[in-house]
């Protein structure tokens, strides 16, 4: 069995020195930043960020055991926790003195349970009293206190992105008071309870850190509870629980992913999916929450995919050591040394690791065999594109099993989605056109994902190739392509004449002009001009309309329909000598003043009917003299040979009197 | 048996009798060129019961008419033989097989006084020959469609074969032929198709391909509601005929138990099968019942180049009706029919109530259409569609047009005018019952209206048609 292992370590990943009795490593997972403080500081701390400029090197005093340590936002300020009372501070602000002061919580008898930076300049201690917001003042050396809150704490989680602290209260810690920050405002979010497996007695601490993960999913703030199974529930598996917490209202329980199995675990969350890493098995399987489940009672999920363990790493040796041609060492994955942060970091701080967790698309396709649930699958990840093109193609050219009935669902999926942004874009450009007088037009221009496939993306990555594939049945790319066109049509998007030329091009190398007509007949193809030209061109390259008559029909009916054509309708009766019906038409329509004389004359001259000739050009006689009080042809014309001949054939006298003024 | 139906003309006792059918027969001069060997020629001859000589007689001067008109134009023939009291038509369907329709011109009966017989008049100029030998050449194509070519029953069976199939066939669809009714339409030979949005028939090309997909033993496909065609996957002529089977024969002869309420006894059993309205109008009625035939009739397509022949299945859902044409070769069983109703049958229920609901949003639309005043008959040469105002309803048995006779008769005229020449043009006739009468050619199109507006001018009419034109016709190109 081959393996997918859909879920892979970043191939460049942070690397710093290992933790070791001299050297103690931490990790700030707002900036995510990995310290490496040797000897306390006094023989350096190296930082190292997700890129090399959040990298800094730099030395302290040893002023004992560093607990805890953080730069605020952007590096300014570097905050140090050494004892269970007070955390010190040092300014990094460039072209400041190096100034330093400390600052002890205010509640007595409390300890500092750590500290987050919510800005440049404003943190948060949380200790088993409550939390005390502070903001900084480098300058003076000193902080402010801005807002504090006592509340019995047990232990604490930040979420970076949101800036929503997490505080376990009440003695078995299942109670949840959130916190939110902003620019110096702190406010209260209404607390909530976890359901408890069991609930102990007498109450003791029953939630830990371990089993809760704060991280956002498709734009909301989830908590996630991994809930263990116990011997006295009716679920012998274990499964990971979801809290929405809204920015506004309360907190709610909304989807429970199934784990089917026991153990230990650990939560990631890559691309908007919940990826649940097993560690006895070795293994991780992925949730996505918008994917519902037919059999399932609502927001009950089952693992999108089947578990597969994560990619084998090599670690390379590097450094003085390493000899070139030695191979790289496996790195042993699931290790209990690991440790997981959210949403997608993974560090191994014995092997000075930090890797970024990352989903393999195209390694997916394969393991789902639904296609329509893999399009939706597909649809929310953000490296989409290029992976559903070709699980397109590969649907078209594998003689697939699903047939017609896939192929239309995966088509009304990608149409759908498109119809969407396309409607957005609209919505914003009507917006933005009103001007920005109403109040609420101050709205964003959609973002185009790369779920958005357009026709252009079908048609050069997918359509365009299948339609010249040999092996493949002509009746099964015409339906394909038509399904397609179905499908567009269905959520009222403009069809590219591009797609129409494509089905024209099938019908005609089969010589399938009556299906053809009829689709025209029914307006399938509708009418645009490039799609007449097109037609034309096939008339006149390709059958020499011999073969097919209609074609000069229908090219004159898509013609009239575009009401705007009158001159290549004047060309198309022209090309067959119907001059006389020329010249009606284009009279009918009020164009005959300005059409070129030399043209019907010419068109007339090669009928070889030289009374077809006589009345054009007593046509254009009369037309002259009505514009311009002569019939007499101007030299810009360029008639002289018409004239010349019209003598010859008809003699002097016949040529209209000239009216004397 | 003669078939004459008299019609009670203005007068009080005079009598009118309609055209009909004397004779019809097939022959082939060169089997029987010995002499005393006539009747061999003769392969099929309507009525039978004339007598040997007769036969032979009528056949000989047919034979003679046509070689001796070939004489002027060897490529070109005679036609139609024009006497006082009937008309022949010759055609010759096959290299060297001729079909002979020999019809009798309609006819007055006048009473004379003092117990005389009565004076019979003939109307020998009331009848058209496009009409009649378009009857002539339909007659051929339906066989030619149930029967294949007569060379091919040559080369299977010999004369006896063809004498076989040519009697077989005739007998019953001779019966069926109503002279009486023939008009423009039988010349056109048209389709009616049906109008529907782009998405509608998205939908059921969809359904097409779908269905062809997965049973992949369908070769062609045609679709039909409401006795119009919406889609073929045959190709025209052959659609062409099929279309007039379906429409005058097959689909008629199911509409009655459709029609009947749910316990009539005309209603053929709908076993227990209330997922869908789906039934197969050939083959078997009933696929529950044991005792079930899977046949289902055989016509032959493209006997030009490739001659195949297949089983037609027609399978019916509300107002849609699918054929699905099979090749000969693979025999049908109850697995496949089962199989064919189990995924057509939902299908199709739920498609034929998407159309009617969207026809009927669109009739809204357009609103309550009121029939014009015109009347008018439609027809394109280049995909066959015809429409037509003054013909009610079109079945084997009666063709109710709403006018007179005598405007059908110009409609009929002007369109052999039309035929005569290349040229787009247009022709306005005043009927002498004050109607005008207007044809119209442009192209392969042809359209005829018939305007009832007594006190109207060349101009005026002219003005009308162009209004027909902008209003009915807007999306099609008209050269004034």
């Amino acid at each position: 069995m081959s393996e997918e292992h859909y879920l892979e370590l970043c191939e460049n990943p942070v690397q710093f020195e290992n933790a070791s009795s001299v050297n103690n490593v931490f990790f700030d997972e707002a900036n995510k930043q990995v310290f490496a403080v040797r000897s306390g500081g006094a023989t350096g701390v190296v930082v190292k960020g997700p890129d090399d400029k959040n990298s800094v090197a730099f030395r302290m005093d040893d002023k004992g055991e560093v607990k805890c340590i953080k730069f605020s936002i952007g590096n300014k300020i570097l905050a140090v926790q050494r004892t269970p009372k007070s955390v010190d501070f040092i300014s990094f602000i460039p072209d400041y003195p190096h100034l330093e002061c400390s600052q002890e919580c205010k509640m007595k008898n409390a300890n500092i349970l750590g500290f987050c930076w919510t800005n440049w300049n404003e943190i948060v201690f949380i200790t088993d009293q409550g939390i005390e917001f502070y903001q900084v003042l480098p300058d003076k050396r000193s902080l402010k206190l801005l807002k504090s809150q006592s509340v019995n704490v047990n232990w604490y989680m930040y979420c970076p992105e949101t800036a929503v602290i997490l505080l376990s209260t009440t003695a078995q810690g299942n109670v949840l008071q959130p916190f939110a920050f902003k620019s110096g405002t702190m406010s209260k979010m209404p607390k909530f309870e976890i359901e408890l497996p069991v609930v102990p007695k007498p109450a003791k601490l029953n939630l830990t850190e371990r089993d809760i993960a704060v991280a956002t999913i498709y734009g909301q703030l989830y908590v996630m509870y991994l809930k263990h199974h116990s011997r006295t529930t009716d679920s012998p598996c274990a499964e990971v629980v979801l809290y929405q917490l809204p920015r506004e209202g309360s907190c709610k329980k909304t989807n429970v992913l199934k784990l089917n199995t026991t153990g230990k675990f650990a939560l990631n969350v890559v691309d908007n999916l919940v990826v649940v890493h097993h560690q006895s098995s070795q293994t991780s399987i992925i949730f996505d929450i918008k994917l519902r489940e037919p059999d399932c009672a609502l927001n009950v999920h089952q693992p999108v995919l089947p578990g597969r363990s994560i990619h084998p790493y090599r670690i390379p040796l590097t450094g003085p050591a390493a000899v070139p041609t030695q191979p790289p060492v496996p790195c042993e994955l699931y290790s209990s040394s690991w440790s997981v942060f959210q949403p997608d970091i993974i560090i191994s701080a014995s092997e000075g690791y930090l890797w970024y967790l990352q989903v393999k698309l195209p390694l997916t396709v394969n393991l789902l065999q639904d296609k329509g649930k893999l399009m939706d699958f597909l649809l929310r990840r953000r490296d989409c594109k290029m992976v559903i093109l070709s699980v397109c193609a590969q649907m078209l050219n594998g003689g697939d099993k699903g047939g017609l009935p896939v192929v239309a669902t995966v088509f009304d999926k990608l149409n759908q989605v498109y119809k969407e942004y396309l409607e957005a874009e609209q919505t914003y450009t009507v917006a933005t056109e009103s001007g920005p007088s109403r109040g609420s037009a101050a709205r964003e221009r959609p973002v185009r994902t790369q779920a958005v496939i357009d026709q252009s993306d079908m048609y050069t990555h997918v359509l365009s190739s299948f339609s010249e594939k040999k092996d493949t049945c002509h009746k099964f790319i015409i339906a394909v392509l038509m399904e397609y066109i179905r499908s567009l049509n269905q959520v009222q998007i403009t069809v590219q004449h591009y797609l129409y030329e494509l089905v024209i091009k099938m019908l005609v190398q089969h010589n399938l002009f009556y299906m053809l007509h009829q689709f025209l007949q029914y307006h399938v193809l509708s009418d645009s001009k490039p799609l007449v030209n097109q037609q034309l061109l096939h008339t006149a390259q390709l059958f020499h309309e011999s073969t097919y008559p209609p074609a000069h029909q229908l090219s004159l009916d898509m013609l009239k329909r575009l009401s705007t054509a009158n001159d290549e309708i004047v060309e198309v009766l022209l090309s067959r000598q119907q001059v006389l019906g020329a010249l009606r038409f284009i009279r009918s329509v009020g164009g005959h003043d300005n059409i070129s004389a030399r043209k019907f004359l010419d068109a007339a001259r090669q009928t070889t009917d030289q009374m077809l000739f006589y009345t054009i050009f007593r046509f254009f006689e009369q037309r002259n003299l009505r514009l311009r009080g002569s019939s007499s042809f101007n030299p810009g014309e360029h008639c002289e040979e018409h004239v010349v001949y019209f003598k010859q054939v008809f003699g002097e006298q016949a040529l209209m009197k000239q009216v004397t003024v | 048996m003669l078939m004459i139906s008299p019609r009670m003309a203005s007068g009080m006792q005079e009598k009118q009798y309609t055209p009909s059918l004397l004779s019809f027969f097939v022959y082939n001069p060169s089997f029987g060129s010995r002499e005393g060997e006539e009747e061999k020629k003769i392969l099929f001859y309507h009525p039978s019961e004339v007598e040997k000589n007769e036969k032979i007689r009528n056949v000989g001067l047919c034979e003679a008419i046509v070689q001796f008109t070939r004489t002027f134009c060897p490529t070109k023939p005679a036609k139609s033989l024009h006497t006082q009291k009937n008309r022949q038509f010759f055609f010759e369907a096959e290299d060297s097989f001729w079909i002979v329709m020999v019809v009798r011109n309609p006819m007055v009966e006048k009473p004379n006084k003092d117990g005389r017989p009565p004076t019979i008049e003939y109307q020998e100029e009331e009848i058209l020959d496009t009409v009649y030998g378009a009857v002539l050449r339909e007659c051929y194509s339906m066989y030619k469609l149930f029967n294949g070519t007569f060379g091919r029953a040559m080369e299977a069976g010999g004369v006896e074969l063809l004498m076989q199939k040519l009697d077989k066939f005739f007998y019953r669809y001779l019966q069926t032929l109503h002279l009486q009714s023939c008009d423009l339409l039988d010349v056109f030979g048209g389709i009616a198709f049906f109008p529907l949005d782009k998405m509608t028939y998205l939908k059921i090309q969809s359904f097409v391909n779908r269905v062809e997909e997965s049973l992949s033993l369908i070769k062609y496909t045609a679709f039909l509601y409401n006795d119009q065609l919406i889609w073929s996957g045959l190709e025209q002529d052959d659609m062409r005929i099929l279309y007039k089977y379906l429409t005058t024969s097959l689909f008629p002869r199911h509409s009655e138990p459709e029609l009947a309420g749910r316990d009539s006894p005309l209603r053929p059993e709908v076993a227990g099968n209330l997922l869908h309205y789906g039934r197969f109008l050939t083959g078997p009625a009933n696929l529950k019942d044991p005792e079930a035939k899977f046949r289902f009739p055989r016509i032959f397509v493209n006997t030009e180049d490739s001659y195949e022949e297949l089983h037609l299945i027609v399978y019916k859902a509300m107002s849609a009706a699918v054929c699905f044409m099979i090749s000969a070769s693979v025999e049908l069983t109850r697995e496949f029919c089962e199989q064919l109703d189990g995924l057509v049958g939902p299908q199709l229920t739920l498609l034929a109530s998407d159309i009617c609901e969207q026809y009927n949003v669109n009739r809204r639309i357009s609103g309550p259409d009121k029939e014009p005043q015109f009347k008018f008959i439609y027809f394109n040469h280049m995909n066959l569609a015809e429409k037509s105002t003054i013909h009610m309803r079109k079945t084997a048995s009666v063709s109710l047009t709403s006018v007179h006779p005598d405007l059908m008769k110009i409609l009929g005229d002007i369109n052999c005018d039309f035929a005569r020449v290349d040229e787009d043009e247009e022709i306005i006739v005043k009927a002498m019952t004050d109607y005008w009468v207007v044809g119209k050619k442009s192209d392969q199109r042809e359209l005829y209206v018939i305007l009832n507006q007594k006190n109207a001018n060349l101009i005026e009419v002219n003005e009308e048609v162009k209004r027909l034109c902008a209003t009915q016709f807007n999306n099609i190109f008209f050269l004034d």
